[in-house]
């Protein structure tokens, strides 16, 4: 089981927390595409390689943050600082992903 | 006892405690300390059980916990490893996999019909014609292997236990205690795993002077507080070296799974003795030195009389003066390192009879001994991500890169005198210790504590042991003839040929096929010589054939230790005293224990229509929000608007995903400027307060909200009925009930039978005038029994889910995620005045703007349906068919009989085609028999103008 790094709570197995997927914007939903907007909902990326994903910590702090994990040896980066998923707000519709 | 030898210096039986059991009935008697194997031999006892597809008699191959032959059933338990089960007074032992009889199995006959009964067999013969299959079936379990269940059979006592040491050692040998003793010495909390009853490993079955090197380091373990579990096994490794670990030694506790996380693993598992592939080498008799040497040093047993010997190392010469030593006659030593080998060896049905030489000589012989080397079980290093590789010259795999937490020593890594091997494991506790402090220091950094670690955390420790030397052994796998690769799965080395002949030529592919490997040994005896074979038949070494991936679990592990004792919460609410008092018939719902009703459901609804009931809805989801930014979150939640809702006003809302499809419903009302106080249903409570939090910390951290869940904060009570408001008025003095002064759709904050801050909305599920009140939890039983009595003359009484679930029907009020599911998108409820498309933004806006617009695909519609049959009421889920066709067109989602309008009322999905009111359906029900039922007009059943509800 993954030991997950709460930026509030510090590593806790994943059973106490719920992932919520690959760290994604919200397109605009007065101008998103259908196209756009389904991909938002279930398109997943799915790397080999560095990653940024939500975990929400549900038996903890009960808060929403964002790390990086490298989908191959399961090894976290260094958490951002506590407070959004996005780690830098407004980062537009970038997918993290890709390349290792 | 027969068999049973004099006293040997290192026996761990009892002599003083002698234990009677029965075998197949009969009775024997053992010593305490005796495995059901080593109890059973000295009786004279050869053959334990009958093999999986072949039915071939087998006897002790191993004599320890990997033994394939020796699986017995113990009174109910089936399965039981009988050279690795400890004697017990008065155990009922018998064979398994026999009938009727060991002696006289039927089910032999497979054996004769051997070569028809290859790889593939099932699979390829009563695979046609597919409507034969029940029969098959119902004759091939018959066949099928393993124990008898028990059905009646109690359930022991099973757990879980959560450990956090910082070192983990899997072993108990020499290796493994040294490398424990070192970690503990060094500051570590260390947690020692040995599948065996006895610490020490192979210390155990040698001279006196290994036995008391054990026995040293077992008293060292235990000064230096190691926690040490022996029966049990580390049966795997996981991300973050979360660690699981059978233990059978706990008392009172028939099994436990341990689940730990460690900062560093040792393994230290040792080496596991792998058979020789030669004709005849399943016959009992056959054994492995390792068995002799413990059933001769351990248990005192004589395990043949005259003797064959196959060396090709030091323990098979070992057991060659043990077996001197006892008496045995050794009739011939072959030794492999001087290119000697066996070709096959033979006997009766029951017993080897003769051993055949390479050089074709032939040697009676009853017992045949064969120490053909090594397999590394390497699984713990595998589930560490480790390939080991196989090195020709030692004829076994080595660990190649493991991670930095993961430390693997003794004979997994190579060879030496046991000097050598303690002064490994010592300096690989050292190096475990020094990488688990490092763990440490950063697993405690992360977080602000007062007594945060100082300065910087350490560098990673690097491996500077002193290796161990490999020594040479020659590559000893298969002699001229086939015999049995996989003992457990009845898989012959000509299976494997025949296997790879026929395309299934990839080692992964060879496994499944055949099943080699695939057995309760988990390939610790097969998986090497599965792989040798496969690399003969495609003429290629070892290394290039490579080896199938050890998984999880290392030994198996009981379905009883992975469900552990039930540990499954349940929420009652505060007046579940009450209800218990009271009659009811309750009801899992979720989490919570409700009333599903007080004895009649169909009296609580009649009640509620004349009188007035009252029923807790304490689950109801309560989420206190507070702060001028509500109605922004409001807005973004709902489908519906929100911005001018005045103070003392409630509204109704549906929340969709993002994906359009309805998450949850319930009111929320406005109790002051910045305060407000949203239900969701019961089921979505948790589900919505993560639901609420996830925007308001990810999308919108800006605004100011602060969320509060107070579900069980208050007892909730829904009083409904014509009567309601004057039973209410008798509790409350400081609110005006009026119909003119409190409308439908409000909410006031008053004092209820003499408590002060309850919350008072006016709003019904069930159709009537009614009252939801929420009461602080402490004072719920107080107001709910006030209510019971003061309204004793109105004819008020409890009613529970069912009569609620009733009346919702007949009022046509839908229920998310029963009416509804993972598909169905907003607008199939019909509250299409819900959904506002003119709001900027909100949860699931644009998919229900693509749902609604012009290139729409067609949703299901939500109608209410009444059966012709006024007395059928399908069953929910029963399919709504095109008439005449087996074209599903719908479902019903909810269904009852209408106490109130003597008829049988529905709500269903279906097609718009078939949505308009007057539509005739086909309903399917469960019996297959077809019935007729008509769209209503309207949702509501009852009172579709809704009068009642607003009187």
């Amino acid at each position: 089981m993954l030991l997950v790094p709460c930026p509030h709570c510090g590593p806790r197995n994943s059973a106490d927390m719920s992932y919520q997927g690959e760290a994604s914007s919200r397109p605009d939903p007065s101008s998103a595409t259908p196209a756009q907007w389904r991909d938002y909902l279930y398109m997943e990326h799915n790397p080999a390689g560095w990653l940024k994903e939500n975990w929400y910590c549900s038996s903890g702090c009960r808060r929403f943050f964002s790390v990086e994990r490298h989908t191959v040896t399961s090894e976290f980066r260094e958490p951002p600082l506590p407070g959004s998923k996005t780690a830098e707000p407004g980062a537009g519709t970038d997918r993290q992903g890709g390349g290792s | 006892m027969i068999r049973r030898l004099e006293p040997q210096s290192g026996e761990v039986i009892d002599r003083e405690t002698p234990l009677k059991f029965t075998w197949n009935s009969k009775k024997y008697v053992g010593y305490a300390g005796d495995t059901i194997a080593s109890a059973l031999l000295a009786n004279n006892q050869q053959v334990f059980s009958r093999s999986m597809k072949y039915h071939r008699p087998r006897g002790v191959l191993t004599a320890d916990y990997w033994d394939p032959n020796t699986t017995v059933q113990v009174g109910t338990e089936p399965n039981v490893r009988g050279a690795h089960r400890l004697l017990e007074a008065d155990m009922k032992v018998s064979a398994q996999n026999a009938w009727p009889s060991l002696d006289l199995d039927v089910k032999a006959a497979n054996g004769l019909f051997g070569r028809f009964l290859t790889a593939g067999f099932y699979y390829k013969t009563f695979i046609k014609p597919q409507r034969l299959w029940p029969l098959y079936e119902k004759v091939l379990a018959r066949f099928a292997p393993g124990g008898v269940v028990d059905l009646n059979t109690p359930h022991g006592y099973h757990d879980k236990r959560y450990a956090h040491p910082d070192v983990v050692v899997a072993g108990g040998g020499p290796a493994g205690l040294a490398a424990a003793i070192s970690a503990a010495k060094a500051g570590m909390s260390v947690m020692l795993v040995e599948q065996n009853h006895h610490l020490g490993g192979h210390l155990r079955w040698g001279t006196d002077q290994d036995r008391e090197t054990a026995d040293d380091l077992e008293a060292a373990a235990r000064d230096a507080g190691v926690e040490i579990l022996t029966d049990s096994a580390v049966t795997g490794r996981y991300d973050d070296n979360w660690i699981a670990i059978s233990q059978r030694d706990h008392p009172g506790v028939v099994e436990r799974l341990i689940k730990a996380r460690a900062k560093t693993l040792v393994v230290a598992a040792g080496l596991v003795e792998r058979p020789y592939v030669f004709s005849g080498n399943d016959l009992p008799g056959v054994m492995l030195s390792g068995a002799v040497r413990r059933l001769i040093n351990m248990y005192a047993v004589r395990p043949g009389n005259h003797a064959v010997v196959l060396t090709a190392n030091a323990e098979g010469d070992a057991a060659v003066a043990d077996l001197e030593r006892v008496g045995v006659e050794v009739a011939r030593v072959v030794d492999a390192r001087a290119g000697e080998t066996i070709s096959k060896a033979t006997g009766s049905s029951k017993q080897l009879g003769s051993v055949t030489l390479a050089d074709g000589s032939t040697v009676k012989a009853d017992l045949l001994v064969t120490a053909a080397g090594w397999t590394a079980p390497t699984s713990l290093l595998n589930m560490s991500g480790d390939r080991p590789s196989y090195d020709p010259a030692a004829a076994r795999f080595f660990p190649t890169a493991l991670p930095d937490n993961v430390i693997a020593t003794g004979g997994l890594v190579g060879d030496g005198s046991l000097d050598e091997l303690i002064a490994h494991g010592i300096s690989s506790g050292e190096l475990a210790a020094q990488r688990a402090a490092a763990v440490k220091h950063r697993l405690r950094s992360t977080v602000t504590r007062a007594q945060n670690p100082k300065g910087p955390e350490p560098p990673v420790q690097q491996d500077r042991r002193i290796g161990l030397s490999r020594a040479p052994h020659p590559e000893l796998y298969r002699s001229d003839t086939h015999g049995m690769v996989d003992f457990s799965e009845d898989v012959s080395s000509k299976d494997l040929v025949n296997a790879a002949a026929e395309g299934f030529d990839s080692v992964e592919l060879v496994k499944r096929f055949t099943t080699a490997t695939m057995g309760p040994s988990q390939g610790k005896l097969e998986t090497v010589n599965t792989v040798a074979v496969l690399a003969e038949a495609r003429g290629e070494t070892i290394e290039e054939v490579g080896t199938t991936v050890w998984r999880p679990p290392y030994a198996p592990i009981s379905l009883g230790a992975l469900a552990g004792r039930v540990f499954e919460p349940v929420r009652v609410s505060s007046l579940h005293e009450w209800h218990t008092a009271n009659n009811m018939t309750p009801i899992l719902a979720g989490q919570w224990i409700r009333p599903e009703h007080y004895g009649d459901p169909g009296a609580e609804v009649a009640n509620v229509r004349t009188n007035v009931g009252i029923i807790d809805v304490t689950p109801l989801g309560k989420l206190d929000l507070r702060g001028p930014d509500v109605p922004k979150l409001l807005n973004l939640l709902y489908t519906n608007k929100w911005s001018k809702l005045p103070i003392g006003r409630v509204r109704y809302g549906m929340m969709c995903a993002e994906d359009g499809v309805v998450l949850d419903d319930g009111v929320t009302g406005r109790l002051g400027e910045d305060h407000y106080l949203m239900t969701t249903t019961s089921s979505g409570a948790g589900q919505i307060w993560q639901w609420v939090e996830m925007w308001l910390q990810t999308e919108h951290p800006d605004w100011e909200v602060h969320v509060t869940p107070v579900t069980t904060g208050f007892t909730s009570i829904n009083i409904a009925g014509p009567k309601s408001r004057e039973l209410l008025m008798r509790l409350v003095d400081d609110v005006d009930l009026s119909a003119e002064a409190f409308e439908y759709m409000n909410v006031r904050t008053g004092t209820i039978a003499g408590v002060p801050d309850c919350f008072m909305w006016r709003i019904g599920f069930t159709g009537e005038l009614s009252f939801e009140v929420h009461v602080p939890a402490g004072f719920g039983l107080h107001v709910w029994e006030q209510l019971i009595e003061r309204g004793a003359d109105l004819g008020v009484g409890p009613f529970g889910l069912e009569a609620q679930r009733i009346m919702r029907l007949e009022k046509g009020h839908f229920i998310v995620g029963q009416d509804t599911d993972g598909l169905t998108k907003a607008p199939t409820t019909g509250l299409r005045a819900l959904i506002k498309l003119d709001k900027d933004d909100f949860a699931g806006k644009p998919e229900l703007e693509w749902a609604l617009g012009p290139e729409a695909p067609e949703l299901p519609v939500l109608v209410a349906i009444t059966p012709t049959d006024p007395r059928l009421v399908p069953d929910e889920a029963c399919q709504i068919l095109r008439e005449g066709t087996t074209e599903i067109v719908g479902r019903i989602t909810s269904s009852r009989f209408s106490p109130s309008l003597q008829r049988s009322i529905c709500l269903g999905q279906v097609t718009p085609e078939f949505a308009a009111a007057g539509t005739m359906l086909t309903v399917r029900l469960c019996d297959g028999s077809d019935t007729t039922a008509r769209v209503m007009e309207h949702h509501a059943h009852f009172d579709p103008e809704g009068v009642r509800l607003r009187g």
